[in-house]
């Protein structure tokens, strides 16, 4: 054992070790003793096997036992029930000190998993569950592998965290299947939010060379392990072209690359590389290469955002900050929804598919709310014709959303959202109706972007039933549920929005009653300085493309034209009401809006010239990194002063907010890492947002 | 429309291997995991079989709790991944439950209502031991109508030595002896693995492993082995663990079908149900059951035990099989009986006991063309005996 292996060893002190545990097995058909290893942490499939140095360890020492027998036939891996292997424990990772210890960690997978491919014994993985990164990886070190047709998922997601499939991953997948089908695992889907593929795939992708059915996976892979021991079953596997589709395989991926991320991540470019080379490289040169690049990586700025933007989503999500007791939420049996326009109907469509509760929507205009019921019931229609829901459910779900004329049909309802024009007058009044009707316990919601909740409130009966229920658009899509406590809002209101939000499977985090919150100050902002960029003479290509080192989903006039320049116009104005000296309204924009413009980009993706007219004048152009800079100067300061106002509890909700609400990428981790790591924070605020490194939880 | 009786035919059977209860094989494995394993290996061993043709499967278990529970009929055709239009049901005869799911449904098949089903039984009684959660009325005791003892069934063993005071302990223990010595012969010759189906088994200690022969088997037993052993039941008493199947855990099924079915799909039938019979007798022997339902069968088909050239009976307890023997006036190493040994050295996994006589029957019908008629016939706890006449469809003898 190497010293930096001991040092690691100690950084996973707290490691769940995964044993692995070998027993004989009988193989059928007389094709003699097979060493069957099982993988398994003791603990249940929430906590799934995973593998830090103790675990590696152990799981040589099994091979190195089974490998050194002369009297059996195969050796198998498979997982516990339901898992297979989900990859290298990630907990001791942030704790790594050095690039040695960084780079004796990838050593060691490979020291161990390259056992099973060069074993003389035939080695065959038992992939009965999930799996993901190194536990693919050791799939794809044995000479053969059956997958059970019940995998929920399986997947490469390193890429998407900030690392590299650095345990044989980029060079052992290329070589199976072929450049182009590895890229989809190891770059298209971590990109794609983590996209993961399910056991069928992974037979059709030809990673796996069998696949069963769950009832009896390991038995019945076990049989086909036999005949293929006895020469009953020759596996062939398609020739893999390792001439010019490889690299034009490269070539496209590296151009996609390129326009989505713009260098700002280095994990898939170094992945992709990864791929590239290992066209010609031997096995020992493709698996130091990914050292190499494991060792990079552990050490690199990107992959601890990555790690820390992962734990935002895996537990500070569902443990918002701040939110009372839930013991102190009512109970919700049906749901109201004021107005019957776009939003309403995805609202109305969002609680009846995940509350299962009768959804009413109410409008004065008959025409308007036929229209908006029609629209959810066609929703439902088209979620039928894709196979979403069963034609039981479907009739369901109809059943639940229906329309009323009058607010009556509130009466017993205990939950209210209201989805009406962004007017301050024309909530208050509404409110005010519902209240007439409803309980005085019921919740009152409102989904305003920018108004106060707290005022919305003020003229009511019961202040303290109204929570601001902010949701992102499109609604299906964008996990973000921002919830703001208004002065009054009490606990049992607040307890109930957070029980509701779980319940429709978003992730929320509580806002105080600030103008625009969380996502849309920060987004206005950040666009306001693009936009007056473009005001002071830059061209508006030159400023879109500003901010493209980010790797930000969509540059920022793109976002402008998704939102809605009229929307947006609203969203500045309310904040330039606020704060005037830190934002300012746009008169380009102003104009854009007057001019009833709504796409700012044509159909080839240029600016549409009427835009473009729009968008001259100003003498003092910036450059592009001049543009950047003062935009996240701008962040940095906004967001320190919105900690300081209390407008949520950390700097972690902050990231939360943007990578949940506005899709910022986990490299970042959201922003305040990079503006930590880019020294902006400092300069700006005197201090970091994490003196500490950046912590979840 | 008259209606006719269709004949019957036994297609296959398989099992799991069985296991022995507490810490064995099966520890930490689902009873309905055992039933499904069976019921997919049926489905692959007879491809001629579509899914979607069985009319029913019938899955017996004594005690219908937790795995064992929820109409294991049922829940165990949809983890089988049989269609959803394939229904089920639970039953239960104690020992004789397997036994009793074929000729239950048997009887259906010949009434015209089902064509082809699946029958067979399970009982993990290391997961449910035998009376778990049984609550005998009190009238039992204070009408006298059932001795209490008559609940343990080794006790009403040791009733059927007092009975029949020439069934010595000598003479039990040297079936078991030669019970043990036919299943190792047998297994030597391949003949029981035939039916086995390899199963999966799960431990957290050990890792997954695999069942691929019953573990109960003491191929070593001997008269001294057993005469050192004690006899739980009685204190200077005759049945010992060694006398006697064990606590076991194993799941067996079959297919049925109709005579006509069967040669429609092209399924391979290997036997013909004739007739079935089950008769009560005093709980408190129990072990008798089989002589009154066996005669009763034979009475009414006219025959005479000397018809029948094969025996498979159940090994509950040597004494109950030497019984049985006796009555009949057939020798206690006669090689019509168990020719492969039977539950004293396999194991008895109770409700699944009765499709295993059934399978190794029909793989002895196969090899001896000469025998025309065997017998099924099994012991049931509370005082009943349970037989099935079979006749051989390779008889090539004279009609």
């Amino acid at each position: 054992m190497s010293s930096p292996i001991t040092a690691a060893r100690e950084l996973f002190g707290d490691e769940v070790v995964t044993r692995a545990i070998s027993r004989d097995v009988e193989l059928p058909y007389g094709a003699g003793t097979a060493v069957l290893i099982t993988l398994d942490n003791g603990h249940d499939h929430t906590k799934p096997n995973t593998f830090g140095p103790s675990g590696l360890l152990a799981l040589g020492e099994a091979i190195d036992a089974a490998t050194a027998r002369d009297d059996i036939a195969a050796i198998a891996i498979t997982g516990k029930p339901f898992i297979f292997a989900v990859g290298a424990d990630l907990n001791g990772v942030p704790r790594i000190e050095d690039r040695d210890q960084a780079l004796a960690i990838g050593r060691l997978g490979h020291d161990v998993f390259r056992k099973l491919g060069e074993s003389d014994i035939p080695t065959f993985a038992l992939v009965n569950g999930a799996a993901m990164g190194g536990g693919v990886e050791l799939a794809l070190h044995c000479r053969y592998r059956t997958v059970s047709t019940g995998v929920p998922a399986f997947a490469l997601p390193e890429a998407f965290l900030g690392l590299v499939p650095g345990w044989g991953g980029t060079y052992l997948l290329p070589h199976l299947i072929g450049a182009e089908q590895a890229l989809k695992l190891i770059i298209d889907n971590p990109l794609a939010q983590n996209r993961m593929i399910k056991g069928p795939k992974v037979r059709e992708m030809g990673i796996a060379d069998a696949s069963f059915e769950p009832a009896d996976f390991v038995e019945e892979s076990l049989r086909w392990a036999a005949k293929v021991v006895k020469g009953d079953i020759e596996v062939r596997r398609p020739e893999v072209d390792r001439g010019d589709a490889w690299d034009r395989a490269v070539d496209t991926a590296r151009f996609v690359l390129e326009g989505k991320l713009h260098g700002a991540a280095p994990a898939p470019v170094r992945a992709l590389d990864l791929v590239a080379a290992a066209k010609n490289r031997t096995r020992d040169e493709g698996f130091a290469a990914e050292d190499e690049a494991l060792a990079d990586l552990i050490m690199s700025d990107e992959l601890k955002a990555g790690l820390y933007a992962f734990d935002l989503n895996q537990k500070r999500a569902k443990r918002p900050a701040g939110a009372p007791d839930k013991s102190l939420a009512r109970k919700v049996t049906k749901v109201g929804v004021v107005g019957a326009g776009l939003m309403a109907g995805q609202l109305a469509l969002l609680f009846a598919r995940r509350l299962n509760v009768p959804v009413v929507m109410t409008d004065l205009d008959a025409e308007r709310l036929d229209k908006g019921v029609g629209y959810v019931h066609g929703e439902i229609d088209t979620l039928l014709a894709k196979g979403r829901v069963t034609p039981d459910k479907a009739n369901r779900l109809k059943g639940l959303v229906t329309g009323s004329l009058t607010k009556e049909a509130f009466a017993d309802a205990d939950f209210v959202i209201e989805a009406v024009f962004e007017e301050m007058k024309i909530k208050q009044q509404v409110f005010a109706e519902v209240e007439a009707y409803v309980s005085a316990e019921a919740v009152l919601a409102t989904n305003t972007s920018s108004l106060s909740v707290s005022e919305m409130a003020g003229g009511l009966k019961h202040p303290e039933r109204v929570v601001g229920f902010h949701f992102f658009n499109p609604v299906a899509v964008l996990p973000l549920l921002e919830i703001i406590r208004g002065e009054q809002t009490d606990d049992a209101a607040l307890a109930t929005a957070f029980a509701v939000s779980k319940g429709l499977k978003k992730t929320s985090v509580l806002v105080k009653d600030a103008p625009a919150f969380v996502v849309n100050r920060l987004l206005t902002l950040f666009m306001g300085e693009v936009l007056a960029a473009v005001e002071e003479g830059t061209e508006p290509e030159t400023a879109d493309r500003a901010v493209a080192p980010l790797g930000l989903p969509m540059p920022p006039l793109l976002l402008l034209q998704l939102v809605g320049p009229a929307v947006a116009l609203h969203v500045s104005e309310t904040l330039h009401a606020a704060f005037p000296d830190r934002f300012a309204v746009s008169e380009q924009h102003r104009k854009l809006v007057e001019a009833g413009k709504t796409a700012i980009y044509g159909p080839d993706f240029t600016i549409d010239p009427e835009v473009k007219a729009l968008f001259t004048g100003g003498d003092r152009p910036s450059e592009e990194a001049a543009i950047l800079d003062r935009a996240l100067r701008a962040l940095a300061r906004e967001i320190r002063l919105m900690l300081d106002e209390g407008v949520v509890a950390e700097a972690a909700d902050i990231d939360l907010c943007l990578i949940t609400g506005a899709g910022w990428p986990f490299h970042l981790g959201g922003i305040t890492p990079y503006l930590d790591r880019t020294g902006i924070a400092e300069q700006v605020n005197g201090s970091r947002f994490h003196p500490n490194g950046p912590k979840a939880v | 429309m008259p209606r006719t009786a269709r004949d019957v035919v036994f297609v296959d059977g398989a099992r799991t291997p069985f296991g022995k209860s507490g810490k064995g094989l099966y520890a930490e494995t689902r009873a309905d995991d055992l039933v499904v394993r069976v019921i997919r290996e049926l489905i692959r061993r007879n491809p001629g079989l579509p899914p979607e043709r069985i009319d029913e499967v019938a899955i017996a278990a004594t005690t219908q709790i937790g795995d064992q529970g929820l109409t294991i009929g049922r829940s165990a055709a949809l983890l089988a991944g049989l269609p959803r239009s394939v229904p089920g049901f639970a039953i239960d005869r104690m020992c004789a439950g397997a036994l009793t799911a074929v000729t239950t449904t048997a009887a259906g098949i010949s009434f015209g209502a089902y064509d082809v089903v699946i029958a067979g039984g399970v009982e993990h009684m290391g997961r449910h031991p035998m009376g778990e959660g049984v609550d005998p009325n009190p009238r039992f005791l204070s009408e006298k109508l059932v001795d209490p003892e008559a609940l343990v069934m080794g006790n009403t063993a040791e009733n059927l030595h007092d009975r029949f005071p020439s069934l010595t302990k000598e003479r039990a223990d040297a079936y078991a002896v030669r019970s043990q010595e036919k299943t190792a012969k047998a297994y030597a010759d391949g003949k029981i693995q035939q039916d086995l189906v390899e199963t999966l088994v799960r431990s957290a200690e050990l890792g997954f492993g695999l069942a691929s022969a019953d573990e109960p088997p003491r191929p070593d037993t001997s008269m001294a082995t057993l005469a050192g052993l004690k006899t739980p039941f009685r204190a200077h008493g005759r049945v010992t663990p060694g006398n006697a199947a064990g606590l076991n855990d194993g799941a067996t099924g079959a297919i049925m079908a109709a005579e006509d079915t069967a040669a429609e799909l092209g399924l391979d039938a290997r036997m013909r149900l004739v007739d079935f019979s089950f008769a009560g007798v005093e709980p408190e022997v129990m072990g008798v059951g089989p002589v009154p339902a066996t005669e009763r069968l034979l009475a009414r088909q006219g025959m005479g035990i000397d018809d029948i050239g094969l025996i498979e009976i159940n090994e509950a307890f040597a004494v109950q099989v030497l019984a049985f023997l006796e009555h009949f006036g057939i020798a206690d190493d006669d090689s019509r009986v168990n020719p492969w040994g039977g539950a004293i050295a396999v194991g008895h996994p109770l409700a699944s006991s009765g499709v295993r006589l059934m399978m190794q029957l029909a793989r002895q019908f196969a090899e001896r063309p000469d025998v025309r008629y065997g017998l099924t016939t099994m012991c049931v706890g509370m005082g009943m005996g349970g037989t099935v006449l079979w006749e051989n469809v390779n008889y090539k003898g004279d009609k």
